[in-house]
């Protein structure tokens, strides 16, 4: 496992060497903000929270994680590095964890950008740091589960327009069982029991309770399990 | 210190490698011929551990690469076709990940290491380049350094003068001579002035089987008089 070093380091050092990353920080900032600005009524609704910063979250990711992680294994397949790094000393695990942990760590970084908007929200009032807390920490396991699914649909293929493409509509599924309007209309087919279990595997039903500052270790282990899951396929799909 | 057993390997209907066996001695400099789609790359994929063997097995110093693949790559030095390597990244850069990966941590062990690579390729005039930037005979030789970074005893070199310039190729060609005194070398290729330049082992491979595996010289004296080529066509006349 002391392989995952090097790799992780190279992958995230990887996104400040070309415009990738700050064209990424750049939107990702502008997006978030801007929807809680101007479609969140972020001033508006006269409350010291971020409710309507992290409310878009789910349909933000939607994009922009696809949009970061659709390179990370079909880039590699392109331009034939792929031979290189696993003719290396490392396992195809290794290889895995290093840029899937790389990737996140930059996710991370993308959400952390918004901390000023936390110091305005605690200079005009006085937030919940709890709350705030616990919503940060979601988001980032959010963020880690999208990725796990982009990781994965990039590793199946060298094209990275269909790794983009596949990756939407996975984690368009993955978003909209747990989206009231659509569990609406599976209501009125399916048994109320079956449209909560199908919410259950929902991105949004599991990051509601973290935006109420709850950190209900189920939510917790839903996001870790979905990433462990994906990644474990992952793997198979490059030893394949 | 190379053992090949048997290697088969297919893909879909058409069996790329069927049965290859040989063995590769430390001094030995292998040239390995044959006709494009022969196998020969597949072969080389197969020793180095990034293709999985149908059936078969390939040892380095006495491992099974189907055993323990990531012990077998500590040992080789591999320079895959077309020499792939991270693009955006500067030579130096590069060579510090690789020399990273292969276990020189400190970032003293990893400078020597980084400069004795770039001094035996004479790198030196670009090592502050990104590996994007520079020309089809450099990037052949930022492959060599990284394959030869952690001084290998096996090298396994697939079109090492693949689309360099005649002096690019001549400089390659004594490079490989030099370090070949004490490591078992592999190379591919389809020049024949090649193998009379530098191996001392000719195998020739036509549709996945093995159909010469000589000397130079004996291979010259199954037709006395005939060039390289000549010899060559008749052997592999059936792979059209």
């Amino acid at each position: 496992m002391t392989q995952i070093s090097p790799i992780f380091k190279r992958e995230f050092f990887g996104y400040f060497r070309s415009p990738v990353a700050y064209v990424f920080l750049v939107v990702f900032s502008v997006a978030s903000i801007g929807l809680a600005f101007f479609v969140g009524g972020f001033f508006k609704a006269n409350q010291a929270t971020m409710q309507s910063y992290f409310t878009f979250y789910p349909w933000l990711f939607l994009f922009l994680i696809p949009a970061a992680g659709m390179r990370l294994w079909s880039e590699e397949k392109r331009t034939g590095t792929v031979e290189l790094l696993f003719t290396l000393p490392i396992t195809t695990l290794e290889a895995v964890l290093g840029k899937f942990l790389a990737a996140w760590a930059f996710l991370t970084l993308a959400i952390l950008l918004s901390l000023p908007l936390a110091g305005t929200v605690a200079y005009l009032g006085s937030p919940d740091w709890g709350v705030i807390a616990s919503t940060y920490f979601g988001g980032v396991l959010m963020a880690g589960s999208y990725l796990g699914v982009c990781s994965l649909t990039s590793a199946l293929t060298k094209n990275q327009v269909i790794s983009f493409v596949i990756s939407v509509v996975a984690c368009l599924g993955l978003l909209f069982l747990g989206w009231s309007v659509f569990s609406e209309v599976l209501g009125s087919i399916f048994p109320v029991w079956l449209v909560d279990l199908l919410s259950n595997f929902s991105f949004i039903t599991h990051f509601d309770a973290f935006t109420k500052g709850i950190i209900d270790p189920k939510d917790v282990v839903f996001f870790l399990s979905l990433m462990g899951f994906t990644l474990f396929l992952n793997v198979v799909a490059l030893e394949r | 210190m190379i053992e090949v057993k048997g290697l088969v390997k297919t893909y879909g209907p058409k069996r790329a490698v069927n049965g290859v066996s040989f063995r590769v001695n430390r001094g030995d400099i292998l040239g390995f011929l044959g006709p494009n789609g022969a196998g020969k790359s597949t072969t080389m994929k197969m020793i180095t551990g990034f293709l999985r063997p149908d059936s078969g097995t390939a040892t380095v110093d006495g491992i099974d690469v189907t055993v323990d693949p990531v012990a077998v790559k500590g040992k080789l030095g591999y320079l895959p076709e077309s020499a792939p390597a991270y693009p955006e990244m500067t030579v130096e850069e590069f060579l510090g990940f690789i020399a990273e990966v292969r276990g020189f941590r400190s970032a003293t062990a990893r400078g020597a290491q980084v400069d004795r690579a770039i001094g035996l390729t004479h790198l030196s005039p670009v090592r502050k380049q990104t590996i994007e930037t520079l020309s089809k005979g450099f990037k052949q030789r930022v492959g060599f350094a990284q394959a030869l970074l952690h001084d290998p005893g096996v090298l396994v070199l697939d079109e090492p003068t693949d689309g360099l310039d005649p002096n690019q190729k001549n400089e390659v060609r004594s490079l490989i001579k030099a370090m070949a005194v004490d490591k078992a070398v592999i190379l591919s290729t389809h020049i024949l002035e090649e193998v009379d330049a530098i191996c001392n082992r000719v195998i020739i491979i036509s549709q996945g089987k093995v159909v010469a595996d000589e000397t130079p010289a004996s291979l010259h004296a199954r037709k006395p008089g005939a060039r390289l080529d000549e010899i060559f066509r008749t052997l592999t006349a059936s792979d059209v």
